[in-house]
Order: C-alpha cells, then sequence, then structure tokens
C-alpha cells in the first residue's frame, strides 16, 4: 500500500518537473504533445464515437494524402501562388500602412483628416471586398493583391499609429533643442520609437494576409491553396481538403516565426521590457 | 549672459473662464561660466520657467534674450537636462552623442569626461541610474551650448548617488567652464552648487530673494558640515518658509 502511495507521488512529482521546468527539450516536448493529443482525440472520435463516418477522413488519411501531395510535387506551385499573393499584397501594406502613419503622426491634422475614414473601413472584413475587387480588377493576381492589402493594411496601420502618437513630448522637445532636421528626427527618433508597435501590426498584419489570401482564393482564383481547397471539396477529396489546411496552418506558422526572428535582429533594445 | 526680462506667464482656465497666473515679471541676467539655482516650492511654476527659457513654451509676457538676442525657440544655445528620462532607448550611448554631433573627437572627449568611454556601445536600459544622468550631460556638453539648464536632473536618484552626482558635475562644469542655470527644490544641493541662488516665492510666482554662496570655488563633500554652508542653507531655508 506504501510503496503505491510514494509511486503515485513520484508520479506526480515527475509529471510537476515535467510540466515546471524550463528546458527547451522539455519545452518541445510539451508543444509536441499538445499537437499529438488533438490527432488522437480527432482519432479516437472517428474511430469508436462515429465508426460509421464515410465523409471524414482520419489523421493517418490525411497524413498520406499530405505526403502523396507533398510528394508529387503539384501542390508546390499553389503554395508558391499564394506565397506571392501574400508577399505582394503585405509588403504594399506595409510601405503604405508605416508610410501614412508616420505622415499622420508628424502632421496631426493628417491625423484626424484620415481617423474617421479609418475607422469606417477598418471594420469591414477583407472577404467584404472580394465582390467589388473582382469587379474592378476582374478575376487574377491583382484582385487577390487588392485583398490581402485589405486584410494587412489596418491593422499595420493602426499599431503604426498608435506607436507614433505614443512618441513622449519629451523627444521632441530633445529634437527641437538639439536642432535635429526633420527627416533626421521622422527617420531615427519617430520611426525607431514606433518599431516595437509596428512589428505587432506587421506580426498581426501577416495573419490576416494569409487568411485574406485564403479566402480570395476560395472564391476567385485559378491557383493557390484556398483554389486547391474548393477544387478538392468539388471533387469529394475531404482528406486533401484537410492536407491543404495543415499547409495553410504551417506556413502561417513560418511567416509568423520569420517575422518574430527578423524582429529579434533589428530591435535589440526591445528585450528591455 | 542670459537673460529674463519682465517674463510672466498665465494660463487660460476655460472652464472656469479665468486667467491663472504662473509668473510675474521675473527679471533675471545669468553671466557667462556662472552656476545659478532656482529653488522655490513643489508647484511653484519651475518647470514653466525652465520650458519657457528652453523655448518649449512663449511666455504671454516678457522676453527671453542670449547675449542680447531675443530668443522664441528652442535651439543648441539652450540645452535643458530633464528631469525624466530623456535618452534615445533604441540607440547605444554613443548614437544617442552621435545624432547631436559629428564630431568623434568630441563625442569621445566628453565620454571620457562623464566616466561613460567604457559604455559607449551599452543600450541606456543597460546603464546605471547616475550613468544615464552622466549621458545626458555629456550630450548636452558635446553640442557646446552657451546654457545648460537643468530641471531637477537628480531628483529620481537617491541621496548617496545624488551627493556623488553633485561633485562630479561641479567637476564637470569647472572642466567645461559652462553656465548653468539649475533649478530644484533640495536646498542643499542648491547651495552646494552655486554661485548664485534665486528663491521664488508662491503663487503668482516672483524672486523672492537673491543670494550669493560665498564659498570657494573648489568645494568637496566636507564643506557640507561648515557653518558657512549650514548658515546659507538656514537663510534659505527661511526665506521659502515665508512663502505661503
Amino acid at each position: 500500500m506504501a510503496t503505491k502511495w510514494i509511486s503515485v507521488r513520484e508520479y506526480f512529482k515527475l509529471m510537476a518537473t515535467f510540466i515546471f521546468t524550463k528546458h527547451r527539450a522539455q519545452d518541445l516536448l510539451i508543444k509536441l504533445s499538445s499537437i499529438l493529443s488533438v490527432l488522437l482525440f480527432w482519432h479516437i472520435l472517428l474511430i469508436l464515437v462515429f465508426p460509421a463516418n464515410t465523409i471524414l477522413p482520419t489523421p493517418s488519411e490525411v497524413f498520406i494524402a499530405l505526403l502523396d501531395i507533398v510528394t508529387k510535387g503539384d501542390i508546390f506551385a499553389h503554395v508558391f501562388a499564394s506565397l506571392i499573393r501574400v508577399v505582394v499584397g503585405f509588403l504594399i501594406a506595409t510601405f503604405i500602412g508605416v508610410g501614412l502613419a508616420l505622415v499622420a503622426g508628424y502632421y496631426k491634422k493628417v491625423g484626424i483628416f484620415l481617423n474617421p475614414l479609418i475607422e469606417f473601413l477598418r471594420p469591414i472584413p477583407p472577404i467584404a471586398w472580394i465582390p467589388i475587387a473582382i469587379l474592378i480588377f476582374g478575376l487574377g493576381n491583382t484582385s487577390a493583391y487588392f485583398i490581402v492589402f485589405m486584410g494587412a493594411f489596418f491593422p499595420i496601420f493602426t499599431n503604426s499609429f498608435f506607436g507614433v502618437n505614443s512618441l513622449p513630448a519629451i523627444y521632441e522637445n530633445v529634437a527641437r533643442s538639439f536642432e535635429i532636421k526633420k527627416s533626421i528626427f521622422v527617420k531615427e527618433i519617430l520611426l525607431k520609437f514606433s518599431l516595437p508597435y509596428i512589428f505587432t501590426g506587421l506580426k498581426i498584419g501577416i495573419g490576416m494576409a494569409w487568411m485574406s489570401v485564403i479566402a480570395a482564393e476560395l472564391i476567385g482564383a485559378q491557383s493557390g491553396l484556398g483554389y486547391f481547397i474548393q477544387l478538392n471539396r468539388l471533387l469529394l477529396r475531404t482528406d486533401n481538403v484537410i492536407a491543404g489546411m495543415i499547409l495553410i496552418g504551417v506556413i502561417g506558422y513560418v511567416l509568423s516565426w520569420l517575422l518574430l526572428t527578423v524582429e529579434k535582429k533589428i530591435i535589440p533594445w526591445g528585450n528591455r521590457k | 549672459m542670459l537673460k529674463l526680462k519682465n517674463l510672466s506667464h498665465h494660463y487660460n482656465n476655460q472652464s472656469r473662464n479665468i486667467k491663472i497666473s504662473v509668473l510675474e515679471k521675473i527679471n533675471l541676467s545669468i553671466n557667462e561660466g556662472e552656476f545659478v539655482s532656482i529653488v522655490g516650492k513643489s508647484g511653484c511654476g519651475k518647470t514653466t520657467l525652465v520650458n519657457i527659457v528652453a523655448g518649449y513654451i512663449q511666455p504671454t509676457g516678457g522676453s527671453i534674450f542670449v547675449n542680447a538676442e531675443k530668443v522664441i525657440t528652442p535651439g543648441k544655445d539652450r540645452i535643458v537636462i530633464n528631469q525624466a528620462h530623456d535618452l534615445f532607448d533604441w540607440m547605444t550611448v554613443y548614437q544617442n552623442m552621435r545624432l547631436v554631433s559629428n564630431d568623434d573627437n568630441d563625442i569621445n572627449k566628453y565620454l571620457s569626461m562623464t566616466r561613460l568611454s567604457e559604455f559607449a556601445d551599452a543600450y541606456p536600459y543597460e546603464l546605471s541610474g547616475g550613468m544615464k544622468k552622466r549621458l545626458s550631460l555629456a550630450r548636452a556638453l558635446v553640442v557646446d551650448p552657451k546654457f545648460i539648464i537643468m530641471d531637477e536632473p537628480f531628483n529620481s536618484l537617491d541621496y548617496q548617488l545624488r551627493e556623488k552626482l553633485q561633485e562630479e558635475l561641479l567637476d564637470i562644469v569647472r572642466k567645461s567652464k559652462k553656465t548653468i542655470l539649475f533649478v530644484t527644490h533640495d536646498i542643499e544641493e542648491a547651495v552646494f552648487l552655486s554661485d548664485r541662488v534665486i528663491v521664488l516665492s508662491g503663487k503668482p510666482t516672483q524672486i523672492k530673494k537673491e543670494i550669493i554662496v560665498s564659498l570657494p570655488k573648489n568645494r568637496d563633500s566636507s564643506i557640507r558640515d561648515s557653518m558657512e554652508f549650514i548658515h546659507l542653507k538656514n537663510i534659505i531655508k527661511s526665506e521659502i518658509q515665508e512663502v505661503i
């Protein structure tokens, strides 16, 4: 009896050290186990609870489909098409979003002018722009760039604008006393002070851009991961649909990680908090 | 020479539709190489005075002259060292200096004078409170201003560090031969640092008394125990206490 009690206690102790000790390898294991537990739940649900199911594939079937589309290689053309659309739309949104925020922060009147416009357009979801985009730009990449832009622009602009507006008055006074040129003030003080805020916007923006491109491709495109999912839905290949969704998730994760890495590189003072 | 002539300032309280007078007819001249302190109770308008002299706000009456020339905007001739953190966090110590000066020799000279040479590549968040203040001072000195205006610069620091920085400041001022307008509510600090102490009255603030500090120019901490020092402190203290 006593030995059993000790072993239970030992077990919990082990679990506790496993969960609360900050080791990278253990963190990785915990992260992996979170994904594995979902897969396991999904598998058990289909096998035990819905044994008669013929609509939804099991994780292993999806894994085989994923392996199949990756080894055949056709999927990469779709991935590439989506990525190009995201990169183009996201870069345009970044330049315009950050640029406009700097102008609006520096010339307060421009900020006041833009505010109602931004607040009015911001709640409109990017997919609501799809019909208008197709009407204006037709079925093609330009429409997709526009939808991605609409998805990424608002989080980038609003966060950057918030950053620019948060510049303490004391920095403006220091710049005035030291007679720092306008161009240097904008580049070295206003922009660099706002960088942490801008990156918050970029991180939200890249997620929105990725979501928007898939939505745009579901409706009006002949290539891309969204199109791939839509096509396989019509072919009743649900395993491929879910494999495509998994790819979307993985690529979205990689994009965020890339931005985080760039952020750490160019904001070395950011770790002061 | 820095000259404040009939300097007055009031705020308009729009909700109550009244004028609130902050400063009234301040006349003051500071000669080159002089260290002048302004002491007064908290909220008596010291920071408003600093902001006006720096050119950040326009006085509602009177003028400021630098060597007989009227000034209305901020400029390199009058650099302010603030009570609050005013260093650029995203720039290293060297970059903070480089933003305001292109002369590497000067930058190195003043970093060495303020004992920061070894920390040229550090970011402000890596510096101690005292080091940050020394960097603000080095940054001010490197543009060779005619006047340095210090607005309670050591306020946020503990007592021991304040005393140490006061001595260092005196040493640096002696070496750089700068003219300083120093604003504080700390009487001992004012006496220790200054050639002249200006006591401000309550609102609307005017100059209540001007006291010449007749202590030797070369001072160290031991002077704080001298009779003369204590006497001066008491005079200023009683002047301030008379203010309602």
